[in-house]
């Protein structure tokens, strides 16, 4: 009798592969590839290596500012100024280099910034109990509004004694002539993933969306792991503003506009729920790629511009259908 | 008459848990069959594990607990009953450290304590398992059972999530438990029973000297609440205090040794369960008997 128990209690209800079959993440990804393949064959300028090049290096801003978008709406909330703290983090930069510091002092100053916005974001919504819809609706609003004053809506295109690193750092190519933004995308992918999985902070963060009430209940410091997340979420937006900075070598005050939206469709293609609880970092880039792939494909087909909004938008119906039917089944 | 519907009751009820457990059922006088556990059980038993003496307890001008005094001892099931409004809740919240008695003393294992929160209260040894159980449908049951008090492994800054320790620990809890529970399962995909599991679980994973749960089987199938007797038996066998604050006479009258009422805020009955029987019990509940 005993033995049958140690039994059932070691048994796996389900393995390692059942478990990516069902997950929403491997569907994406088997329709990126799918549609790679698709539009190898079907066109010429598909598959060429320029061609690559331009699609994985779209790809990384809306893919990293996700990464930290995914753990914003693991808890169960949203972030909507990281189109707007993308472009504040990428003036100061501007601004600081512009008056000939160093490209580390402009840096971190553009850091610092993105930690101090996603600081008083996180404040609002985990001590004072803001509805993290209003609060980073209105930084979206207030993070333009500074990066205008801040610049006085001047375009700023020289970046002091440093320029030359910025652009590198931005637009070089330093390994295998892969595209640097797509390194740095690599590496923050890793260690988002590392920290989900591996890590307590990881572990709480999917606690809080499950069962915000259970986590407060059982000691977890809801309202700290609520700031620091809020607060990466912007440090990504930060990152993001730089690299873009670095790549189109000139910073406007409306790069990042409307950013905020593509960057949550990429995370939730990639399956984050935005009831929370639910989400990889693996996701984020497979979300990511997949809008990166549908646009780039438009184009080679020759199919009218106008009609991107609506395949974009098919998608993120569509990746979300598939998990409402397993959803289904399992009910019955 | 009292004796016989008793005694019904209190058949019937072991059936169920019979049909259920993995063990035969093991009677509440102490026998041979029990070995280590129990002798653990009759060492800590000679004393009281917690006392309360004289505590009270108003929010404004309301008096929510009116100068209540009891002890509890190791090894025990103490049924605590009484209507909506009695004041179970606020004398096991003053227990589980989220009151403070306005008057009165607590006392365990011999010391005064004063419990400022409820983490203070599990320091103490003290948990308590919710009424809504309070755990995250999208974790394992292993995750739920360690929340808040991950193992680790590994040198700082590189300290990792023990998975397989938690895994294997959370397993044995079970077995313990003897409950049919997968550590590897989303507790989103699990029963009434099986949740109360991972609930009480957590309970085990310190040495908790008293255990509360506030309402264990309102909720739940009748397969199911046998199954969380049966829970609460195994508790009882660690030589835990186990207090069960329930509206369901069947559920005290099999599983509970004493049983406490409450009416308005006091104590109007506290006593061995094989002396009391559900009509007196609801007599006492609804006033029709004033005091025993």
């Amino acid at each position: 009798m005993a033995i049958t128990l140690d039994q059932t209690i070691r048994q796996k209800q389900r393995s390692w592969f059942a478990t990516i079959l069902g997950g929403q993440t491997f569907w994406v990804l088997i329709a990126v590839i799918l549609a790679c393949i698709f539009l190898s064959m079907a066109t010429d300028s598909f598959a060429t290596a320029k061609n690559i090049y331009n699609i994985t290096r779209n790809v990384t801003f809306v893919a990293i500012i996700a990464l930290g978008m995914t753990l914003v709406i693991i808890t169960g909330g949203i972030d909507l100024s990281v189109g707007s703290v993308l472009c504040l983090c990428s003036m100061v930069l501007a601004i600081v280099m512009h008056a000939g510091y160093s490209i580390e002092v402009g840096i971190a100053a553009s850091i610092g910034t993105a930690l101090l916005v996603g600081a008083f974001n996180g404040l609002l919504i985990a001590y004072l109990g803001f509805p993290p819809f209003v609060v980073t609706l209105g930084m979206l609003s207030i993070a333009r509004s500074l990066a205008m004053v801040a610049s006085n809506n001047t375009v700023v295109f020289q970046f002091g004694p440093d320029h030359d690193k910025l652009l590198a750092l931005g637009g070089g190519a330093w390994l295998f002539g892969i595209a640097n933004p797509v390194l740095y995308m690599v590496v923050l992918a890793l260690m988002t993933g590392f920290m989900l999985r591996w890590t307590k902070f990881g572990r709480y963060v999917f606690a809080i969306g499950g069962n915000e009430h259970a986590a407060t209940l059982t000691g977890v410091p809801v309202q700290r792991i609520k700031v620091i997340v809020y607060m990466i979420s912007a440090l990504s937006a930060g990152v993001a503003g730089i690299i873009q900075t670095g790549w189109l070598g000139a910073v406007t005050t409306n790069i990042g506009a409307g950013m905020e939206l593509q960057v949550i469709a990429a995370a939730v293609i990639g399956g984050a729920n935005l009831a929370g609880g639910v989400g990889t970092a693996f996701g984020a880039l497979i979300g990511a790629a997949l809008i990166e792939v549908i646009r780039n494909s438009l184009g080679l087909l020759g199919i009218n511009a106008f009609w991107q909004g609506s395949f974009i938008g098919g998608a993120i119906v569509l990746a979300v259908l598939f998990d409402r039917i397993r959803n289904l089944q399992r009910d019955e | 008459m009292g004796f016989c519907v008793n005694a019904h009751i209190r058949f019937s009820w072991e059936d169920i848990g019979k049909a259920n457990s993995l063990e035969p059922r093991v009677e509440k006088k102490p026998s041979s069959k029990r070995t280590n556990s129990y002798k653990f059980w009759e060492a800590r038993r000679l004393v009281a594990v917690l006392e309360l003496t004289n505590i009270s307890k108003h929010f404004g001008a309301i008096q929510a607990v009116n100068d209540i005094s009891f002890s509890l001892e190791a090894g025990q099931v103490v049924g605590l009953m009484g209507d909506n409004g009695a004041g179970k809740s606020t004398l096991v919240k003053m227990i589980a450290g989220n009151f403070r008695p306005s008057h009165g003393t607590m006392r365990l294992d011999g010391a005064e304590i004063v419990l400022h929160r409820p983490k203070e209260a599990r320091l103490h040894g003290i948990e308590i398992v919710h009424q809504d159980l309070a755990l995250c449908n999208n974790l394992t049951a292993a995750a739920n059972v360690f929340l808040g008090r991950e193992l680790r492994r590994g040198i700082w800054p590189f300290r990792i999530l023990d998975y397989k320790a938690m895994y294997k620990r959370a397993g044995e809890i079970f077995r313990e438990l003897k409950s049919e529970t997968r550590p590897r399962d989303l507790v989103k995909q699990m029963s009434g029973g099986q949740r109360q599991a991972v609930a009480i679980g957590r309970t085990m994973l310190s040495e908790a000297k008293i255990v509360l749960m506030d309402e264990p089987t309102a909720a739940i199938s009748v397969r199911q609440v046998a199954e969380v007797l049966n829970l609460i038996r195994q508790l009882r066998d660690r030589g835990i205090v186990v207090v069960l604050i329930s509206h369901r006479m069947p559920d005290v009258f099999s599983v509970a040794d004493r049983v406490i009422v409450m009416r308005r805020g006091r104590k109007v009955a506290d006593k061995p369960i094989a002396a009391s029987s559900p009509e007196e019990v609801t007599g006492l509940i609804t006033g029709a008997i004033e005091q025993v």
